[in-house]
This record gives structure tokens, sequence and C-alpha cells, in this order.
């Protein structure tokens, strides 16, 4: 378990916001804006794996992207590894990428289908480095073998390998310039059930070896709580709640993250027939008109009145664990919160 | 007990074998070897192509030197022999001209103001694409609606345009020698946008790929990432629009020359002898005009099924 | 004894590729109890998406039924004609996909396409059609149905048009359903409501379907019985309790091994199947899974094994015996 106390922190997102505009019409007039992240703040420890999950549509993949400046953020501060990135222009972002590096999720798309592995791999070693050609050749090979593809199969192209391989050359590319900060966007959804477990096994191993800091973004939740040390879960550009991975899968506050977690099918027929699951209605609101008040007050099983005309502030209800909802204000914090403890540990003692 | 499989993974194609050896057992390779169309097509091409580039050498005549014509060999019909005596398996024109000659001689101007035009409308056209697939905005904008009003104009007319500016600028003396020039940016002109059109849209898809979101991760100067990531792979259209626009550019270059406005008289394409050829078609004398057509029609017409081919076997992707 | 509703024997799919021959479906029998939901689980390529299009008859040609019979309720029909085929599908024969955009006309209005699928197979004239099909929506649980029926799929959510799918396919009420990947691509709260659903539709009609995933926890939920593919085969199958609980084939053991969990024990690392599933080309002369199983010995490259019972209606096709870790005595 990560203790978060005592580590320095790597990665600091404030008030993160990213809003795409809406043009519609003959001018091309701008109507509206999708507010794809909205508002996020987070920090991520040296040597942690931070879980991002959520549902499609809620800004995971986007908040990723922006944190290593895909993309010019709406507002919003970015500190990696000391330095304020948010507003940096390409020539002064550009020395500061080999700290900060990404992998995919689809293994075909990301990697170029006309370039030999070896190319693909040197290809940031050509960037950043003044490395000889027998330099770039030795490294490439080191990071095939940290991976564990066969060196042999430097000069193949992406097609001639299976998805698992294609991900792992992904991972090698990313491992080139001894990055320490890694942002995995959902590394192990297109892949097969069988191939996921190498995939997360092999990063698992890289970060002890290492000491790499993920960003590790996913919809699984189960794999999210293999391999995460701390969990934030999002909903339609908010964080609604952050935790510890043990306490967020035990004793989950917020109520989005109950109904999340209760869906989610788990493969032992003896839990699942007698497993209570929590339905939510209806759909999730459109992240260009989002509701009132909490985004979630719309499907949510234990709305209030308050819910729909103020939003939540975040609030911590136990060390390292914070949740934004109004049934934990400071002043309904006391009560409501040990009433969802207990009811939450009742219906885990159900489910055994 | 077998082993526990800890190796490393195999790839799923065998070890081992030559890139030359791939090729060979590709897709690509496998569709061209079984269409004969193609098979007839691409020999028909490539007999008359090196005619065209061999002609100096191989050509019976020279039939563009004065000193070496003699009007009594004229209008003899073909496999004959002419009045003064000389042997012309495809027959002489009114000046004496060996068909066959003047019908390699001519292939060699069609290609070169065919292959020229087309590059440069294909580099033109592809540059153009890429920027505008890539930066959106008013590029794309700009781009598109000058490739949309090229589109709407027959390319013999946009040719014909500018010929008569350069006629306009172009002092009088040097204008022969900036013929051939003229004509193959006219035509180039006339055909970029099309390169253009396919090659922003393959450059917008290619844009939301993942590999060019890893190069901009890397920080990589887009100008480079557009030149390394995204025209390599948008490059496939490019040639099958590229072997169907080269049989465009050699059939508006023959019109244009039947027209009076291409070639100089002197450097006569396939054009100028049809041209020539069809003063002669009812006086009885066929062969001065039959053969150059044929040419023509072969020339473009092979191009343009190698380019069909193409087109059909580029897509599923070549493996 | 009651009879199957739908009887699969010694099925074989083929697919023809340039000079060789793919084979995606090797030698698989199965029969279908009127009213049981049977999971088909396994992993891409393994063949069981391959299976529910010859059910239907709808493999994409050069793709073929090489071999084999389908029965349904008795009746064959692998070898009918693509008429008699079509008359089926819809009305006997049910069938749910995984990306409902793709199935949906995107030019017709989801009304449009439901009256037309409950015409072609009942005697309803246009306002009796009609009517079904609000009935049907609203039971799928679409609100204001009425008004949606004017509604064209992109204007749905993707819940939402899985939900207009399920309505289209259960419309003529037909004996057996065929969902392939329904809520792969769906996300967990609304895979959820969609499993709710189906769980509902089949206590009220009593249908009998084959629900084609590669989630082990759907299949926990949902299922009555499991059969596990691998390589084109079926490997091993059992009532659902009996295989989670019991699971007999090397491969069905190490997949419930690398699937983490959302509750109960956290595993330190996950364990690994190695390798790649196979690519075959012809009746394999051995086990398929020889390669990757950590319990393979050299009876498994010779032949290929045989589903044999190892519990109550519980089979496998494996020479081991998990718990000896050897031969298995028959």
């Amino acid at each position: 378990m990560f203790d978060t106390r005592t580590g320095r922190k790597l990665v600091e997102v404030r008030n993160l916001k990213m809003h795409f505009p809406i043009y519609a019409g003959l001018l091309r007039r701008r109507v509206g804006e999708v507010k794809a992240v909205d508002d996020v703040s987070f920090d991520i420890y040296e040597g942690e794996t931070l879980g991002l999950v959520g549902e499609s549509g809620c800004g995971k993949s986007t908040c990723g992207r922006a944190v290593l400046r895909l993309y010019d953020i709406t507002s919003g501060s970015i500190w990696i590894n000391g330095e304020e990135i948010g507003e940096a222009g390409f020539q002064r972002l550009r020395p500061l990428r080999p700290t900060m590096q990404m992998v995919f999720q689809d293994p075909q798309a990301s990697l170029n289908p006309r370039m030999t592995v070896s190319r693909i791999i040197s290809e940031p070693l050509d960037e950043h480095t003044r490395l000889s050609r027998e330099e770039k050749t030795e490294r490439v090979f080191e990071l095939m073998d940290a991976v564990g593809l066969n060196r042999d199969f430097a000069n193949r192209y992406p097609h001639e390998f299976s998805g698992g391989q294609r991900q792992r050359i992904g991972i090698a590319r990313a491992l080139a310039l001894n990055p320490k900060f890694i942002v995995c966007d959902e590394p192990i959804a297109a892949l097969d059930v069988s191939i996921q477990a190498q995939v997360v096994n092999l990063l698992e191993e890289l970060q002890d070896r290492l000491g790499l800091t993920y960003l590790f973004i996913s919809h699984d939740l189960s794999m999210v709580r293999h391999i995460a040390d701390r969990v934030a879960v999002m909903y339609l550009g908010k964080v609604v709640e952050l935790a510890p991975r043990d306490a967020l899968y035990a004793t989950p506050m917020h109520p989005y993250t109950e109904a999340l977690l209760s869906a989610v099918p788990e493969p032992d027929p003896t839990i699942e027939t007698r497993k209570k699951h929590i339905l939510l209605k209806g759909d999730v609101p459109s992240p260009a008109n989002p509701p009132q008040g909490c985004n979630f007050c719309t499907r949510c099983p234990k709305v209030m009145d308050i819910c729909r005309k103020v939003e939540p502030a975040a609030f911590e209800v136990a060390p390292g664990h914070q949740v934004a909802c109004h049934l934990y204000s400071e002043t309904t914090h006391e009560t409501a919160g040990e009433t969802a403890a207990i009811e939450a540990q009742e219906s885990t003692q159900q489910g055994e | 007990m077998t082993d526990l499989p800890h190796s490393p993974e195999q790839p799923v194609v065998a070890a081992k074998t030559s890139r030359w050896r791939t090729f060979l057992k590709s897709d690509i390779v496998w569709s061209y070897r079984h269409s004969p169309v193609t098979i007839v097509a691409s020999i028909v091409a490539l007999v008359l192509i090196l005619m065209a580039v061999l002609a100096p050498w191989i050509a019976p005549y020279n039939p563009f030197n004065p000193a070496t014509l003699n009007l009594m060999d004229g209008f003899t019909p073909p496999n004959s022999n002419s009045f003064a005596g000389r042997y012309f398996i495809l027959g002489t024109d009114n000046q004496g001209r060996d068909v066959l000659s003047t019908i390699m001689y001519g292939s060699r101007v069609s290609l070169f103001v065919g292959f020229s035009a087309t590059l440069f409308a294909m580099v033109m056209g592809v540059g153009l694409g890429l920027v505008a697939g890539y930066l959106g905005g008013i590029w794309d904008a700009v781009i598109m609606r000058v490739a949309d009003v090229q589109l709407s104009f027959p390319a013999i007319l946009i040719a014909l345009l500018i010929f008569g500016v350069a006629r306009g600028l172009i002092p009088p003396n040097q204008q022969e020698g900036a013929a051939i020039w003229v004509l193959i940016l006219a035509i180039g002109l006339a055909n970029w946008a099309q390169f253009a059109r396919t090659v922003r849209g393959a450059t917008m898809v290619e844009r939301q790929k993942d590999y060019v979101s890893a190069a901009r991760i890397l920080g990589v100067n887009p100008f480079i990432i557009l030149l390394r990531h995204v025209l390599p792979n948008v490059m496939g259209p490019v040639l099958v629009i590229g072997t169907i626009g080269l049989a465009l550019a050699i059939i508006e270059e023959a019109t244009l020359s039947y027209l009076g406005v291409g070639v100089p008289p002197t450097q006569p394409s396939l054009g100028t002898l049809i041209r020539i050829g069809q003063q002669f078609l009812f006086s009885g004398e066929w062969w001065i005009l039959l053969f150059p057509a044929v040419t023509l029609v072969l020339l473009a017409l092979s191009v343009n099924l190698l380019g069909d081919w193409l087109r059909d076997a580029l897509n599923p992707k070549l493996r | 004894m009651t009879e199957p509703v739908l009887s699969i024997k010694d099925l074989v799919v083929e697919f023809p590729f340039r000079n060789d021959v793919f084979r995606a479906v090797s030698g698989v029998s199965f029969d279908i109890m009127p009213g049981e939901v049977v999971g088909v689980v396994g992993e891409s390529g393994a063949g069981k998406s391959m299976t529910g299009s010859a059910v239907i008859g709808l493999i994409e040609p050069p793709g073929h039924i090489a071999s084999g019979e389908i029965r349904l309720k008795g009746e064959r029909i692998d070898n009918l004609p693509e008429e008699a085929k079509a008359k089926l599908r819809g009305r006997r024969i049910g069938m749910v996909f995984q990306d409902p955009l793709t199935s949906l006309n995107p030019l017709y209005t989801i009304g449009e396409q439901l009256i037309e699928t409950i015409r072609t197979h009942l005697p309803l004239n246009e306002a009796e059609a009609r009517q079904k099909a609000i009935d049907l929506l609203t039971e799928a649980g679409i609100p204001k149905a009425a008004e949606r029926m004017e509604s064209y799929p992109h204007q749905f959510s993707g819940g939402m048009r899985q939900r207009v799918m399920i309505a289209i396919a259960l419309a003529c009420d037909p004996e057996v359903l065929i969902a392939d990947e329904p809520t792969t691509a769906l996300d967990v709260t609304i895979q959820a409501q969609i499993l709710e659903l189906m769980k509902e539709l089949r206590e009220k009609l009593g249908m009998a379907v084959i629900w084609i995933t590669h989630d082990l926890g759907v299949i926990a939920g949902i299922a009555d019985r499991v059969m596990v593919m691998y390589g084109g085969q079926v490997v091993e199958q059992a009532p659902v309790r009996e295989l989670f609980g019991n699971p007999q084939h090397p491969y069905t053991r190490a997949l419930l091994k690398t699937v983490p969990s959302v509750s109960g024990e956290r595993e330190e690392k996950l364990a690994v199947i190695e390798g790649q599933p196979p690519i075959l080309s012809a009746a394999p002369a051995a086990c398929p899974f020889r390669a990757r199983c950590p319990q393979a010995f050299e009876r498994c490259e010779r032949e290929n094994p045989a589903r044999v019972p190892v519990g109550p209606a519980h089979d496998a096709a494996c020479f081991g015996d998990p718990a000896t870790g050897g031969p298995r005595d028959v």
C-alpha cells in the first residue's frame, strides 16, 4: 500500500479544464462547449500507480492526454517533476518530453504500419539523443529484452505481430528515454483476456525495476483493483471520489462508485446470483449540457434537493479519501459517513 | 512432460525470410499473377515505354532530321518500299517521315510530358493535401476552395488559359523552347486537385491515429510528423490516382497538341501526329492517322488498366 | 425426455484463403434445451462467434459449413436454401449482435425497422404491427416508446440501441435467441441494465438463449450452462456452478485464474497463460491447447482428445486429470 504521506509528488494537477467548443450553423459560430474535463485536481506520488476509472464519456482519456499536453488546456495548471507545463509552448515543452510518455489503447493504431519495430522504438532516441547508430541499436535490443520481445524481430512490421506483442512494442517505445511518468490509456482494453494478464504483469514488473510512476486509465474496475495504489473515479468530467485502493473497493462512499462497483459482474456464480446490483436509471447526460448542481443528480439513487442546486465540493472523509457528494459535507459528514460505512460492510458480508 | 513455454513469443509469420521473398508471397503479387488482363496491360505498357525511351537507338530512321528526309519516300503504304527504294514497315507520311519512327519519337514526347505533368500535379497536390488535412482550419478552407474551383473547370480549358497567359508573358523568341515546360505546367495545374482532395481526406484520418499522437508526445516537429509518419501512410491511393492521372495527362497533352496549342511542331507528340494524319484520312492514306492513334489508345488503356488493378490490389493491405 | 430446441452435431466451418483453408470451427456438438441459457465462452479466434453465425446461416462467403448438422426442433436447417433460412431468421431464431450501430439501418427510423420485421414474419396489418412495436419497445425498457418510434438510430445512446435490438430480436417470439457479445461494447452500468432486462424477458417469454461472450463475469450471472471453446472446439461443458467451482480442463482452469475480481481476495500477481491461441488449417491431429498447457504429456501430441464425462452433466476434452496431474482413468 503506497504511503502518500512521505512520498514526493511527481505530478500535480490543479483545476484542469478541457472544454471543446461546438460550432454550428452556416457561419460556424460557437454555440456551446463540451466540458470533457471540468475542474479536476489530483496528485500522483513518485513510484505509485494512480488508477483513473469511469465509463465512456467521463473524460478520463481526455484528462490523461491533457496532462501530457497533447492538447492545449482550457485552464488550470499541471506540474510534472517540478515544472509547470500547463501554459508551456512547443519549444519549452520539447526538452521535458522525455520525462513523460504514454502507452496507448489500440495496439494497431498506435504503431506506424510503415515503420519497422526497430525504427519505431528508436524514434525517441533519434529525436532526443545523440547516440551513434550502434548505441541506438544496442538500446533498442535492451528495450526489446526488457519487454519480452525476441531481438530477431527488430526488422519486422507491426502487422506481423499479435495484439499483445504490439502493445509490448508500444511499451518499449515509451521506455526508450527513461521517463519517470507514464500515462497508460486503456492499455489492455483491446486485448484478449489471457493476454491482458501478461501485459499487466509486465507493466508492474517494469514499475518495480525502473521506479516508474503510472496514471492508469481504464474502465475495467477489476484490473484497476489489481494494479493501482490509489484510485480516482470520474463522472461527466469531474472526479467524484479519490481514495486508496482498498478503501475505495471495500467502502465506496460516492453513490456512483457504489453503483459502478456493484454493476461489475463477478466471475463467480455464487456471488453473482446473490449480488444486489444497483441499477442506475436512464443515460449519462451530455457533457455539452451537464445538469445544474451535482452532475450525478439525474441518476443518483440517494439524490437530495440540495444536489439539484449546488455543486458538491470535494471533501476529505478519511485520510487520503475524498468524495464530492452532499451526503458528506461538513455538517452531514458524521452521520452520513457512518451510515454508508455500515451499509457497505453489510453488503460485502452478504456477498461472501 | 513437455517444456513449459516460457520462451519469448513467436511472430505470426515464419522467421528468416528476406524482404524480396516476403514481397513475392504478398497478396499484391498474387493478385497480379492471377489477373491476365493486368499482365497483358503491363507488358503492353512496358513495351511502349521501352520503345519510347530507346527511340534514338532503335528507331529505323530519324524522322525529324531534314537532311535525311526525301519527298520521294512520301505516302508509302505500310509494309512496302517507297519510290526511293527504302523499306517502311508502317509506311510514311506526306513528307516522307517513317511512321514507325515518328510514333517512337512522338511517344517519347507524349510520355515525357505526361510523366512530368503528373509528377508536378502529384507533388503539388500531395503537398497541399497534407497541409490542408493536418492543419485544418483556414488552411483547409482556402486550399479546398481553390481545389473546388479548379475541379469545376474542364482540364483543357484551364490548360488553354495558362497557355494564353504564357504566350502573353514569354517573349516570342523563347516561346518555342519554353513550350514544353508551359505545357507541363498547364496540365499539372489542371490535375492537382484530385490528389489534394484524396490526400486531405486520408491525412485527416491518419492524423487521429495514435501513432501520430505518440510522435506528438515525443515533441516531434509537426512538419517532420507529416513527412515521416503521415505521408507514407497516405501514398496508397496516390499511386492509384497517379497511374490513372498519367493516362489522363497523356490524353490531355494529345488533345492540346491536336488543337495546335501543345508541343511545338519541331517536337511532335502523338497528338501532333494525329493532327497531321487526320488531313489524309479521307484521301486514302489511312496509315498516317491510324498507327499513331492506336498507339495513343494502347498507351492510355494499358496505364488505365494498371491503375485499376492497383486500386483493387491495394485494397486489403499489402501483407 | 424433452427434445432439444437446437441441436448441433460435428459442425465444421471453413474459410478458403488463397491455396489454404482456415478452419474456424472444428467439430462442435451440443444441444440446447428449451428455456435454458447457454453461455459460450472463449477468446477471439476460438470459433464461438462463427458457431453462432452458422446457426443463423449468416457466414460470409467464401466461408461455409464444410460438414455437420444443425437442427431446430429436429428439422435440419443448415442445408436449407437461402429463402427458407431467411424465413427462420427473426421468426424462429432471433439475434442480437455486438454493435447496435451497424446492426440498425441509419436511414430508417427504428419504428420502421421494427414494423418491417414484424410484418415480414407475422400476418398483422400496419396498425396492429405498430401497436406491437410500441409494446415491445416499452417492454424493452425504452421510455415514451410511442414517441421514440420516430427516432433514428443515431439519436439513441448505446444502451438504448441495444434495447431496440433486443426488441427487434424478440418481436416474433422466437424459440432461440442468439446473442453475440451483446454487452461487450457497453459501459458496465449499462451492461448491468441490459443483463437485468434479459433475465426479466427470459422469465416472461421462456426462449432458449445462446449467449456468446469472453466475459466470465457476465456468464456467471446469466448462464445456466456454460461451454468453453478453444481452437474451434468445445473443450469443456458444465452447469455454471459446476464449471466455476470444479473446472476440469486446463484452459478453463487457467482462464479462471487470470481474471481478477472486484471483491474477494486480491491477487498479488496475475496468473498468465503463456503463448497464443492457434490458427488451424485442418482437423487438429493433436490437442489444440497442448502448446500452452502446463500439464501436457505425450499422448496430447498424438491425439485430439474427445469430450469425456468428468462430473455431473459435466464433460471436458482432455486426457489429463487436474487432481493428479497425470492421465485420467477413463
